[in-house]
């Protein structure tokens, strides 16, 4: 168990390196959750890696730190409303704006990937409906560890049942023992970054179409605000943002308007730009 | 309330299942194998069926091939819950009718999961 001086130390260092906001009730967790690296790393406890980390000048242990306590939750086709809503106007949409140009969709947050290529199937399935997509899929985390497993593109049996119909699995997966592995088509459609979303992502250059989905809520307000800030700066101009089922914008989030789990730029803000 | 038939020679399997699905507001009725399954089939078609691949008397797979010929035994939506985990099986159910396929083991997010895939939920 983590007394108050290590809580509040492991709270501080997470929300600076990643924006999390580790709550109280939260803290039993996060002993459990960073046991297996106090373990790796040689540590007989928690708490003495934590004593390691505060003296280690380089920051790496505190580092690994936050990337364990990192929000990994996901699944393909989470929340289907959203997916259905991408799959039916926002993909169309944004292909019939861009014409010959590739429409460039954001997972941002993206965990273990399942999100990039539950949108990488969407396109699949519109090529093999005769049409030709031009797009391509930008998929970033902050952590090398969920980024190496999206890579992979490797899902427990387990991982796979959670939101993708059996029919899209015999599709797109192969058995590999007792995993599956999505096609090489699939995972060479999908583009893994590292990135911070406390940082601009400006290099990445400009989207149609954002996923943020349930990345918001391990955030406080202000950093809520800033992240939203960023990301609308690399949105275009009638470009969404996609949130989590049941997700609400900040308070004070004037240049965005929601409607059914989409923001959009509101009219304001688009004349304004 | 809509019913499920629960189809599993495994009492625990059917059990687990049962306690799931009766959350999720279906009425269960159970069979222990294909040709109970059919029998009940006959007596009164449910809307949905959970069906378990290998079973003594008659497997899943025959029972799904002679439900789908019966008459009204297009109506029921036919979810696979079994071991049965190679591409060429399951596309062998998707062939002969299945709605949607789960492999064991699974749990209540899967069930769920695989249920609204299919449209019952």
């Amino acid at each position: 168990m983590l007394n108050e001086a290590e809580f509040v130390l492991i709270a501080r260092e997470v929300k600076a390196r990643t924006g999390a906001v580790i709550t109280r009730e939260m803290s039993a967790s996060a002993n459990v959750r960073l046991q297996p690296l106090a373990r790796r790393e040689g540590y007989a406890s928690v708490p003495e890696m934590i004593a390691a980390a505060r003296i280690k000048p380089d920051g790496a242990l505190w580092n690994a730190i936050a990337d364990n306590l990192a929000q990994s939750e996901t699944r393909f086709f989470r929340d289907r409303a959203q997916f259905e809503q991408i799959r039916t106007k926002l993909l169309p949409e944004a292909l019939a704006r861009r014409g010959h140009e590739r429409t460039r969709v954001w997972s941002a947050g993206c965990s273990t990937g399942q999100e990039a290529y539950s949108i990488a199937m969407i396109l699949e399935d519109m090529r093999n409906d005769g049409l030709n997509p031009a797009a391509e899929i930008l998929a970033t985390d902050l952590s090398e560890r969920l980024l190496d497993k999206a890579r992979a593109g490797l899902y427990t049996q387990f991982e796979v049942q959670r939101g993708l119909p059996i029919r899209r699995l015999i599709a797109h997966f192969e058995k590999a023992g007792d995993l599956w592995r999505i096609s090489d088509r699939l995972r060479a459609s999908v583009k893994f970054e590292r990135h911070n979303l406390l940082h601009h992502p400006g290099q990445f250059g400009q989207f149609d179409i954002i996923i943020l989905a349930h990345v918001l809520a391990s955030f406080d307000q202000p950093t809520r605000l800033a992240v939203l800030e960023r990301v609308t700066d690399v949105l275009s101009p009638d470009g969404a943002i996609i949130l989590g089922s049941g997700e609400t914008l900040p308070e004070g989030c004037g240049h965005l308007t929601l409607e059914n789990g989409v923001a959009r730029r509101s009219n304001a803000a688009r004349a304004a730009a | 309330m809509r019913r499920c038939l629960v189809v599993d020679d495994s009492r625990v399997i059917r059990k687990v299942a049962r306690r799931i699905l009766e959350d999720m507001r279906f009425e269960i009725e159970e069979a222990g194998d294909g040709l109970e399954a059919l029998q009940a089939c006959r007596r009164q078609m449910p809307e949905a069926i959970l069906l378990d691949w290998t079973m003594p008397v008659m497997s899943g797979i025959d029972f799904l091939r002679q439900l789908r010929k019966e008459p009204g035994g297009d109506k029921p939506t036919v979810v696979f819950c079994t071991t049965e985990n190679d591409v060429e099986r399951i596309a062998e159910a998707l062939k002969a009718g299945a709605d949607e396929y789960m492999m064991k083991p699974f749990d209540g997010d899967i069930l769920h999961s695989k249920f609204a895939e299919a449209g019952l939920i």
